[in-house]
């Protein structure tokens, strides 16, 4: 066990994959010398070389039709978007090619490819560096999307995310990079299925549904909700597509209440879908209707403002206070 | 008639560049007239300081070869377009016209190479052994694919355009990686496998795609071993190619750093030496190369389309005069290379082709939507499992009057 922080997770992680399996290599914009802007592929050049650690042009749809071309040819492919943002010029690719390469072929061809992305808000950028676009893609029939929230799963999702046959959707709470946390690198343990709910807080009034960054805050405001007596169980979903509805149904079933919270816009989001369905498994066991934590219907607002738009502990405790006055 | 702009060495040879810059330059406004071409119109063969030496290399039964692929493809072209009008397909993408650019650069390539197509490359896939019933499952709506791609290294139809080019590129770097390690990993004596290249098919309208343009900056930054291969077919769908590019369309290679050459695309004997020539450049990790291929799409883009509403039929008749099977006819005619009996023979291997497509459409099987469900993901996944459940005990449900008041007292029962 050891403690080191998200983004030297992944970075060993990656490390790991790179060192387990010689077929693994690693395209992006800058993550050759730079070691990435945010360091996380740092040193693995000097350690694997350029054909392994491949600085690639500026361009996102090349970056992802190229690792589609490598991963029709045997190679496993893990792609650095530099910025959520920026995944846009990829989207073609992501969304037409690589989602449905398995299927068109009549199951005859895999493409997994893995594609890096740090993503949300909190860290004062400025426009298209901030956002949360997991729905876009959770939407999309063919692709697996996973998000670590502490460092531990960090280590291992990007390990278990290159082992997986369909093409995974790292998005990478980047505001948590800095987040320290023990490690097990020698054992996944309770984490060995990346597609699976994990329940870090156990409560008998409610429930709340978090993921990536903003697991620390729903830890947070269960700790503030408890000083008031209510007892909060917290779920950190791990992964957004598949969802481990079971894992939130079973909750939902002891608390009879949940509140879902993402910093991507409510509408049409991972929220909606989560609310839907709880609705459906478990509509007699609610006491209250599913409420929603998430960004406004707007595109991400400029750094200085960013405070009122981000999920924090007020509005989910805000969110379980309605659902508690039922 | 002949190649008398074409540069008399390879393109890595000095001063070709300046020469290439020169008529870029001279392209610009007016119309381009450079042009790789070894068969005339009138099915003389001519000469060329480079390409005549691949040309060579083609024996009389090559020829027929080509021939008879060309014929071939064309009557089922005409069978799946009788197809399609009788309700039996949704859709058709026609080629006739473009036989030449098809055969003579599917025939340049080797089994351990890998094709990406488009959605009209059929002529290549014959080439490559796929069967031409397969092609059809795609249009029929049977299938999204319908073939194996590793069985014949012929990858399946792309209907995004110019999404497949970077495909192309990432392959090659495979391809380009596995050259690394087999060298690294050779032992003294032993045989080594052939080494391989990348072919990728895109139309002068696809060329417009950023998708393109991404592949052509990858391709020459790791110099992939890939050939790029534009069908200039001069319409997209009802957008004439100059509306895509001022330039020829070769010439955009020399701004990624690679040779770019423009071959006539309905002369069978130069699209097939351009096209060695390319992939032999690109297997031996020399660079990457743009063929475009000058021919012409004769009939529509699709059968969903009309040309007579955007183009005159004059243009039309001044390309069927360059018809590239007419023109080999004439040559292998006149060498004695083919007679009567070979034409005859040709044809009745074309009906007896017709035929067997017509009747391997008809029996196309529907699939079942179960297939779908478990080619969606290639790792089992828990919300396709519950859907698929889901969808078993819907369909059970209308299996008999018994089984659907079970199920509706299910649903009673859960509310």
């Amino acid at each position: 066990m050891t403690t080191m922080t998200i983004a030297k997770a992944i970075n060993e992680g990656l490390r790991a994959t790179l060192n387990n399996n010689p077929r693994t290599l690693l395209m992006g914009e800058d993550i050759g010398p730079l070691g990435g802007v945010y360091r996380v592929t740092d040193g693995l050049i000097g350690e694997f070389g350029a054909d392994r650690v491949v600085d690639t042009p500026l361009a996102e749809s090349g970056i992802i039709g190229t690792a589609i071309g490598l991963a029709l040819s045997g190679y496993l492919p893990v792609c650095e978007i530099q910025f959520d943002g920026f995944v846009f010029p990829g989207f073609n690719q992501i969304t037409t090619q690589l989602a449905k390469m398995h299927a068109r072929s009549n199951g005859n061809l895999t493409v997994p490819v893995v594609i890096r992305i740090p993503y949300g808000g909190g860290i004062g950028s400025i426009e298209h560096h901030s956002e949360s676009p997991e729905a876009l893609f959770a939407h999309t029939a063919g692709l697996r999307i996973i998000t670590p929230s502490n460092p531990h799963d960090a280590y291992w999702m990007i390990q278990q995310a290159v082992d997986c046959q369909d093409p995974v959707i790292v998005f990478e709470p980047k505001r948590r990079y800095w987040l320290k946390g023990d490690v097990d690198t020698e054992s996944p343990g309770a984490s060995a299925d990346p597609f699976t709910a994990h329940v870090l807080r156990e409560g008998t009034d409610a429930t709340v549904v978090a993921y990536g960054p903003l697991v620390p805050v729903a830890l947070a405001a269960a700790g503030a909700a408890a000083e008031d007596g209510h007892s909060v169980e917290v779920i950190d979903l791990r992964s957004i597509s598949p969802i481990d509805f079971d894992t939130v149904t079973e909750s939902v079933k002891k608390t009879g209440r949940l509140v879902v919270a993402h910093e991507a816009p409510t509408f049409g989001g991972i929220g909606g879908e989560i609310a839907a369905r709880v609705s459906e498994r478990a509509f007699l066991s609610l006491e209250a209707p599913v409420i929603r934590v998430g960004g406004f219907h707007m595109p991400y607002p400029v750094a200085k403002v960013e405070e009122d738009y981000l999920p924090d502990i007020d509005r989910i405790l805000e969110a379980l206070d309605r659902a508690l006055a039922y | 008639m002949g190649a008398t702009h074409l540069p008399a060495t390879e393109f890595d040879g000095t001063g070709v560049d300046d020469q290439l810059e020169a008529e870029a330059e001279a392209a610009l406004g007016e119309p381009p007239t450079r042009m790789v071409q070894l068969l005339g119109h009138d099915g003389t063969l001519g000469e060329d300081p480079v390409f005549s030496a691949y040309a060579n290399r083609l024996d009389a039964e090559k020829l027929r070869g080509f021939y008879a692929d060309m014929a071939a493809i064309r009557r089922f072209d005409q069978e799946a377009t009788a197809l399609q009008r009788q309700g039996q397909l949704a859709l058709w993408v026609p080629l006739t016209g473009q036989e030449a650019a098809q055969i003579g650069s599917g025939r340049a390539s080797q089994p351990q190479d890998y094709i990406f197509p488009t959605y009209r490359e059929h002529g290549v896939a014959l080439t490559r052994n796929v069967d031409l019933a397969e092609l059809l499952r795609q249009f029929r709506g049977v299938s999204n694919g319908g073939w194996n791609p590793k069985d014949t290294n012929f990858h399946l139809y792309t209907l995004v355009l110019a999404a497949q080019t970077p495909h192309a590129v990432g392959y090659a770097m495979g391809i380009q990686r596995d050259q690394k390690l087999a060298a690294a990993n050779a032992t003294p004596g032993q045989p080594q496998e052939p080494k391989a290249a990348v072919m990728v098919y895109f139309g002068d309208g696809a060329s417009s795609e950023g998708d393109v343009h991404e592949s052509m900056v990858f391709a020459s930054s790791y110099n992939a071993p890939v050939v790029f291969f534009c069908q200039n077919n001069h319409w997209a769908i009802s957008v004439p190619s100059t509306v895509q590019t001022r330039v020829p369309l070769a010439d955009r290679a020399k701004g990624y750093g690679f040779p770019g050459i423009r071959v006539d695309g309905n002369d069978v004997i130069a699209v097939h030496a351009v096209t060695e020539w390319a992939l032999e450049r690109a297997r031996e990790g020399k660079s990457p190369v743009l063929i475009e291929a000058f021919t012409y799409r004769v009939g529509a883009h699709t059968t969903a389309d009309d040309p007579t509403k955007y183009r005159g039929s004059d243009e039309e008749a001044q390309w069927r005069a360059k018809d590239p099977l007419e023109r080999l006819e004439k040559y292998l005619r006149a060498e004695g290379m083919a007679d009567d009996a070979f034409f005859a023979k040709v044809k009745a291997d074309g009906d007896e082709l017709a035929a067997y497509v017509r009747k391997t459409t008809h029996d196309l099987e529907t699939p079942d939507i179960r297939t779908a469900f478990a080619n969606t993901y290639a790792e089992a996944h828990p919300l396709v499992a519950e859907e698929l459940a889901w969808f078993e005990e819907y369909s059970a449900g209308f299996a008999d009057e018994a089984s659907t008041d079970e199920a509706d007292t299910d649903g009673a029962a859960n509310r």
